[in-house]
């Protein structure tokens, strides 16, 4: 594995060169050259926003195919909640894990569960008081990896326990193994998944060394075969499959993590550009009054995510469905942290300075002297078409060597009217020399 | 010693919405200079109070803010009613704020010990209906 492992890539092919991923992605990682996007991997957060806005699709997610479910004997399906969002109310969650069941996994484990085992976690971590607050969800990785390149002020204040995801991985695993008595070579565990940060932070994770997830489907791959096993299954079906309580269920959309902690000092942001504001807040000690911030990369949430099916609003009314139902019965007995020290990251995340335009600061102060004199010069239409996403983007670009003036199309224009310039006046000066 | 860098920013008269543009940006041009993040984050708080201080009783005005090889300066002023009393002015807890800005969370008189606890120099001039001067020296390393 190469140390900038991406879920998001670039079909090449489909790319036709446009404005529009460049000008959408929150850490300027995309460059147009030669016709051709290109992502920059240091500064990729593997958000998926080029995903949702390329008009070609040429971006997409890489995830594990169905296909890999034979290498493993014991084959566990985790469902993201997010899952249950992208299904009508006429359909309960018994009937989708079941569907899964049918869909040839040996065992369900809800990722819901684990998520109240999470916010159980995380309501004693605040209790207890020696954190940072705001404490910052860790749970959406691309939410993370944005702190990391963009706001090391915030990395202290990321609640460092592991995410719904891999609490499920592990506990499933621990269980088969001890009940069954198998070994966990032979489990696989297959997390269905709404988004592409998730696929990179099972393939290259932040927190520790080897994630507990063996494979990771997009929950576009499946939701279609979930939907055909379901019409056989009785509409009030009950294999007792369910171990998440409303809180756990909740968490797919946005504010679900947030009601889950039962405080009112808390706040919701969904949409990676909104909650680059609210950091942009908490940086200049601006956010009062809260102890815990949710913080999704996704518009809506989860539900919104790139690999999702059915529209995030309509999946947010969904899930309304299935947080009331699951409202009868309750699990949070069940569903606790007591001994959390075993959910905590076991690897520190070091700040990765993507931005900085040379490792001497001094060297760094004259490229920015420079970098400020070329953006004077350019237009400020931030039009995109030299592939950088702005014109300020296009001056760092060229600082750094990778662009040229003549990127820009209007510093091209003056160029060559120039050149027209010069040419006339030779012409002149030639013509003036055979009349004479 | 010449500044390196040399920027200049409007602040705007009773606009909320736009106090911290300036510190905002300064903050990302520190981060592009590699900057350690404990100085960029002392240099944004300062910067955004003293900006605050400027939409909520200056008036408007402007930031000027100049980095130097071993440290940034920054000069936020404007011409509006000034102070009368300084050093009651730099207590903790007193505000001249009208309710209303309370109101929004805002005057909570802890602005300026806010910059000077952030800031390694720190310098008020202000003089009644003249206006208001902040001199903020924060060192790089």
């Amino acid at each position: 594995m190469t140390n900038y492992f991406h879920s998001v890539t670039l079909e090449e092919d489909k790319c036709r060169g446009c404005t529009n991923c460049i000008k959408h992605c929150p850490t300027e990682a995309i460059r147009v050259r030669n016709g051709k996007a290109t992502i920059i991997k240091e500064r990729c957060i593997d958000c998926g926003e080029c995903i949702r806005v390329c008009p070609y699709h040429a971006k997409k997610a890489v995830t594990d195919p169905i296909s890999e479910l034979s290498k493993y004997p014991v084959k566990v399906a985790l469902p993201a909640p997010s899952l249950y969002g992208q299904f009508g109310q006429d359909i309960s969650r018994e009937r989708i894990l079941k569907g899964l069941l049918e869909l040839g996994f040996d065992w369900v484990f809800e990722v819901a569960k684990a998520a109240e085992i999470v916010s159980d976690a995380t309501r004693r971590i605040i209790g207890a008081g020696n954190v940072k607050k705001p404490v910052i969800s860790s749970a959406c990785p691309a939410v993370v990896r944005l702190v990391q390149v963009r706001f090391p002020n915030l990395i202290n204040n990321l609640l460092k326990i592991e995410s719904p995801m891999e609490v499920a991985a592990r506990i499933a695993k621990q269980t088969i193994t001890e009940r069954e008595n198998i070994p966990a070579e032979e489990i696989g565990i297959f997390f269905i998944s709404p988004c592409a940060a998730k696929v990179t932070s099972v393939k290259a994770p932040y927190e520790k060394k080897e994630s507990f997830v063996n494979g990771v489907l997009s929950m576009k791959d499946i939701h279609i075969k979930i939907l055909e096993k379901i019409k056989s299954i009785p509409w009030d079906f009950d294999g007792d499959l369910v171990s998440s309580g409303a809180y756990g269920v909740g968490w797919a959309g946005s504010g679900g993590e947030c009601s889950a902690l039962e405080t009112p000092r808390t706040l919701a942001v969904h949409g990676i550009h909104n909650v680059i504001n609210i950091f942009e807040e908490i940086v200049e000690d601006r956010l009062k009054n809260v102890d815990f911030v949710e913080a999704l990369s996704c518009t809506e949430g989860c539900l919104g995510g790139p690999l999702t099916v059915v529209n995030p609003f309509v999946a947010s009314t969904n899930l309304k469905w299935q947080v009331n139902r699951a409202k009868e019965r309750d699990f949070s007995g069940e569903n606790t942290a007591a001994d959390y020290q075993d959910l905590l990251w076991t690897k520190d995340m070091e700040y990765k300075p993507i931005l900085k335009l040379d490792d001497n600061m001094m060297k760094a102060m004259i490229k920015m002297q420079k970098l400020e004199e070329i953006n004077d010069g350019l237009p400020g239409l931030d039009c995109g078409a030299c592939g950088s996403p702005s014109c300020r983007a296009l001056a760092e670009d060229i600082v750094r060597g990778l662009a040229f003036e003549t990127d820009c199309i209007f510093k091209l224009r003056e160029k060559v009217s120039d050149l027209a310039d010069h040419m006339k006046a030779f012409e002149h000066i030639y013509r003036q020399k055979t009349e004479d | 010693m010449s500044s390196i860098i040399k920027k200049e920013y409007d602040i705007p008269a009773n606009d909320f919405s736009l106090a911290g543009e300036a510190s905002s940006n300064v903050r990302k041009l520190l981060t592009q200079l590699g900057v350690n993040p404990t100085v960029i984050k002392r240099t944004s708080i300062a910067m955004y109070e003293a900006e605050l201080n400027v939409v909520i009783h200056g008036n408007g005005g402007k930031a000027r803010v100049e980095i130097f090889e071993d440290k940034i300066e920054i000069l936020v002023y404007d011409e509006g009613p000034g102070i009368e009393d300084i050093e009651l002015a730099m207590k903790e807890g007193y505000s001249t704020a009208p309710d209303f800005i309370r109101e929004m969370g805002f005057g909570a008189g802890m602005g300026l010990s806010n910059i000077k606890k952030n800031s390694d120099r720190f310098v008020l001039e202000s003089e009644p209906n003249k206006g208001t001067r902040v001199y903020i020296t924060i060192y790089l390393y």
